[in-house]
């Protein structure tokens, strides 16, 4: 063969036809400072014609890109600078005509999602950013394709307890709002600590403050292709084990890089970064929990998980940065429990718990994504599991994020069906005992210490 | 710029002159060929230079795909630069 070898055009062959090998995002950010209006209806004009005409044709081109390598593109996506930052002067009813404009322009060019529904709240609040949380259950009741995330903490800044207090009220108004649905609102908004401002993953996909006017981020994929070469590999070290992953996951970012020159090019803005993910569908063989239990663990959750998903988030990383020229998002193992079918087994066969998961979060992408849990969750529990979780972030430096699901109605034992990429989650059991006085306090958790590591 | 059509499927007569008598129609020229059938399974790689194509390349990935389907055959027309970029640092 005169390129590539024939076994080499059989592995991506077999990988893409086989092994569910696909990119899973090419997310276009726009900056939206040059909408900025004093009069809301002028504000959601610029938007909406900025949007309609900077990603016109995002699709087209995504789906032309993905015949032209044969590699299903699976998302075509919009992020926008957070909108509490141009919102002015708009109050909570303000907000939510943003929110639909933001909606119709995505339904207007035939992306899927479109994110920057947010606010920046880690070391306090401004009006906008306050009004914006208050209109966000309306806000994503009212619309389809809209996401949005608050980044209530950072490791410099420490944790704002009064927006996990506000998200908190905010997700089980979202839960009763859209409960003829199991809730799927809550399914649109995830809270942050050290969000970063490239990520092409939605719900959190924001375009950040110090990003360029316009940029292509592509997020790669790949959970099922991993799963194989580890279950290929059979018996052998974990130095033999690291490798092979390593091995697959530049591979996998090679596409990436490629598909988002390619995008960049055709769509006339500059290329971002690559987001080094694995990030797993519902499907079968699309799975990161499969990743672990083909490691050698009977199920994902047992004894040994949070090791085994360092060893493949390292890993990941060590592949990915090779293949790109410009690596950023999240970049790590994305490990969502309804979008996972590995992750929903290991939950109802009674493998997997919530405790267990915001470990693994310490030494992964992204944090408690996607948990449904029994829909008459006191608020300040949901508040506690997301502050807990967020300390995780601001303490070890990372991004960490709280996808959680009160699903109203619901019981330990049912579950919900979000269908398509969001999947069915199985409701997971929360602590009986009180946070309420806890996160009734109010007020900031102060930054944390840099030396004297322990 | 060159394309990897990959064609699998039941083998049977006149495989190889059909994909090739298509890719000659729509201006693709063949450099490269590799073929093989086993336990029945007929499996060939073909390297074609397509930068003068009679249409574009998306159009003709859908014809390829298209003869396929008719053939009872599974044909994959890909751009060379996914294998270069996933398989060559």
């Amino acid at each position: 063969m005169s390129i590539v070898t024939r076994s080499d055009i059989l592995e991506t062959i077999n990988m893409i036809q086989h092994e569910n090998l696909d990119v899973r995002t090419i997310t276009m950010g726009i900056s939206l400072y040059d909408c900025v209006s004093d009069d809301v209806d002028k504000l959601c004009d610029r938007i909406y014609d900025k949007i309609t005409t900077k990603a016109e044709n995002i699709v087209k081109v995504g789906d032309g890109i993905g015949k032209k390598y044969g590699i299903p593109i699976v998302n075509k996506r919009v992020s926008v600078t957070p909108v509490a930052l141009i919102g002015g002067r708009a109050d909570a009813d303000g907000y939510v005509k943003i929110a639909k404009t933001l909606d119709r322009a995505a339904k207007e060019i035939g992306i899927n999602f479109i994110g920057g529904y947010s606010a920046l709240v880690q070391k306090g609040m401004s009006k906008g950013s306050e009004a914006l949380i208050r209109s966000i259950p309306q806000a994503l009741t009212e619309t389809d394709f809209l996401c949005s995330s608050l980044n209530v903490a950072s490791t410099k800044a420490g944790i704002n307890m009064d927006a996990i207090y506000m998200a908190g009220k905010a997700i089980k108004e979202l839960a009763y709002l859209t409960r003829d649905r199991g809730s799927i609102g809550c399914a649109k908004f995830v809270v942050f600590a050290n969000a970063p401002e490239d990520n092409p993953f939605m719900a959190g996909a924001f375009h950040g403050i110090g990003e360029p006017e316009c940029v292509i981020n592509v997020g790669v994929s790949g959970p099922g292709v991993v799963a194989a070469a580890i279950k290929r590999a059979g018996n052998c070290d974990f130095g033999t084990l690291a490798d092979i992953i390593k091995k697959t996951a530049y591979k996998i970012t090679g596409v990436g890089q490629l598909v988002a020159t390619d995008a960049a090019k055709e769509l006339g803005a500059p290329f971002g970064i690559v987001d080094l993910s694995l990030a797993p569908t519902p499907a079968i063989g699309d799975s990161v929990a499969r990743i672990l239990e083909n490691m050698g663990l009977e199920h994902c959750g047992t004894h040994g998980t949070t090791a085994a998903l360092a060893m493949l988030n390292d890993a990941v990383k060590k592949g990915g940065v090779m293949a790109s020229s410009s690596v950023g998002g999240l970049s790590g193992a994305f490990i969502p429990v309804s979008e996972d079918e590995g992750m929903i087994e290991a939950v109802q066969v009674g493998a997997l718990h919530l405790n267990k998961l915001e470990a693994m979060t310490a030494v992964c992408s992204v944090g408690l994504d996607m948990i449904a849990i029994p829909g008459d969750t006191p608020v300040e529990t949901i508040c506690g599991i997301i502050a807990d979780e967020i300390a995780i972030g601001v303490v070890n430096t990372k991004t960490t994020a709280a996808r959680l699901i009160p699903a109203y109605g619901k019981v330990v034992g049912d579950s919900v069906d979000f269908g398509g990429l969001l999947g069915t989650a199985p409701i997971m059991e929360v602590s009986p005992f009180s946070s309420a006085a806890f996160i009734q306090r109010g007020g900031h958790i102060p930054a944390p210490m840099h030396s004297l590591k322990n | 710029m060159k394309a990897v059509i990959s064609v699998t499927g039941k083998d049977g007569v006149g495989i190889v002159a059909k994909v090739s008598v298509k890719c000659a129609e729509f201006g693709a020229n063949i450099i490269d060929i590799s073929q093989t059938v086993l336990d029945g399974y007929f499996a060939m790689i073909l390297i074609a230079e397509v930068s003068n194509l009679t249409m574009t390349f998306g159009d003709f990935v859908d014809a390829m795909t298209a003869l396929g389907k008719e053939s009872g055959l599974q044909i994959h027309t890909m751009h060379e630069d996914i294998f270069n970029s996933m398989h060559k640092i």
